[in-house]
């Protein structure tokens, strides 16, 4: 059975195989990722724990509900993503295309959200570079607490930059009928990147948004 | 297919408890618990993470071989760090000479 599906490629036994083979590989690349955006945590909990209070300034500049609301449009993207994969599993086309489709609108939200927060906190000076002109207390270490807060959400949106992208090769591959009940392996590793981008942003939230709140 | 077909009704239950999480940790970062405030807002992602990691991303039926890659990864991650940080939080309580003392 399946010995000459299209999918196939002849370096494989058989799809099974291919599927697990790409799965892994997924995997590495997702690792080099943790281990990347682990670095800047690393930088982030070093600097928080050498200027705790400045830390906590700089994150109640930020507004709770605009990045609360960007969790829940995140969250409810995964969920429209891990249920791309299951139709993509049961080879239902058209399906495919709308759940893949509401995940960009989104990951468009996503990045519409981040830009009105990205233009507030550039009009009020709090862009690290020339720009930054807050004077309150701790200024210079609120500067790296921002400097922070730029690189990291910046980095995370490329990656929704990205994952846009990739859903919408997805969606065209779908409308072409290239995901079958026998092979959805494509959909199912964009669907591993997209949830790991999500996975990002849980812990960015609290570590950006809900210090110094109490 | 090696394919687990997890039935959508779990994906709803992952989602409402995902959910159910986000409003905690909000709520949670405005109780003055002190440096448990930390704690628990670690804890909660963590539990957020692990949720979508082992059903969004199929990771509870996923073979063995992808189990310990995915460990090894989280194992290099915590080793990044905590030896980042046991340097950094000992540096006042280490009594060594600093380098520019022995010039």
């Amino acid at each position: 059975m399946a010995n000459h599906h299209h999918a196939l490629q002849h370096h494989f036994e058989d799809l099974e195989q291919q599927f697990e083979s790409a799965s892994l590989g997924m995997w590495a690349f997702l690792i080099t990722e943790i281990l990347f955006f682990g670095g800047l945590f690393a930088g982030y909990l070093v600097y928080r724990s050498l200027y705790p209070e400045a830390f906590a300034v700089g994150s109640y500049k930020l507004d709770v509900l605009l990045g609360g609301v960007n969790t829940v449009v995140l969250i409810c993207s995964s969920l429209t993503m891990a249920l791309a994969v299951y139709w993509a599993h049961k080879g239902e086309r058209t399906k495919i295309v709308v759940f893949l489709f509401l995940t960009i609108v989104l990951g468009a939200a996503f990045l519409g959200i981040k830009a009105v927060e990205y233009t507030h906190k550039f009009h009020a000076g709090l862009a690290p570079g020339n720009a930054f002109s807050y004077d309150g207390p701790f200024a210079d270490q609120v500067r790296i607490f921002y400097s922070f807060y730029f690189s990291m959400t910046g980095m995370h949106a490329l990656h929704m930059v990205i994952g846009i992208g990739l859903l919408t090769y997805l969606i065209i591959r779908a409308r072409q009928g290239a995901y079958t009940a026998e092979y959805s392996t494509p959909v199912e590793m964009i669907g591993l990147y997209w949830h790991f981008v999500d996975i990002v942003w849980i812990y960015l939230f609290p570590l950006l948004y809900l210090i110094g709140r109490s | 297919m090696a394919h687990h077909t997890i039935p959508t009704r779990v994906y709803y239950t992952i989602f409402f408890t995902l959910m159910v999480l986000t409003g905690l940790t909000v709520w949670v970062a405005f109780q003055d618990l002190g440096a448990w405030n930390d704690v628990v807002a670690l804890s909660i992602a963590t539990l957020k993470a692990t949720l979508v990691i082992l059903y969004f991303m199929h990771v509870r039926y996923s073979s063995k071989l992808t189990h310990a890659f995915i460990v090894a990864g989280f194992l290099f991650l915590v080793i990044l760090l905590a030896i980042t940080m046991s340097d950094y939080l000992t540096r006042d309580t280490l009594i060594a000479p600093k380098a520019w003392d022995l010039m």
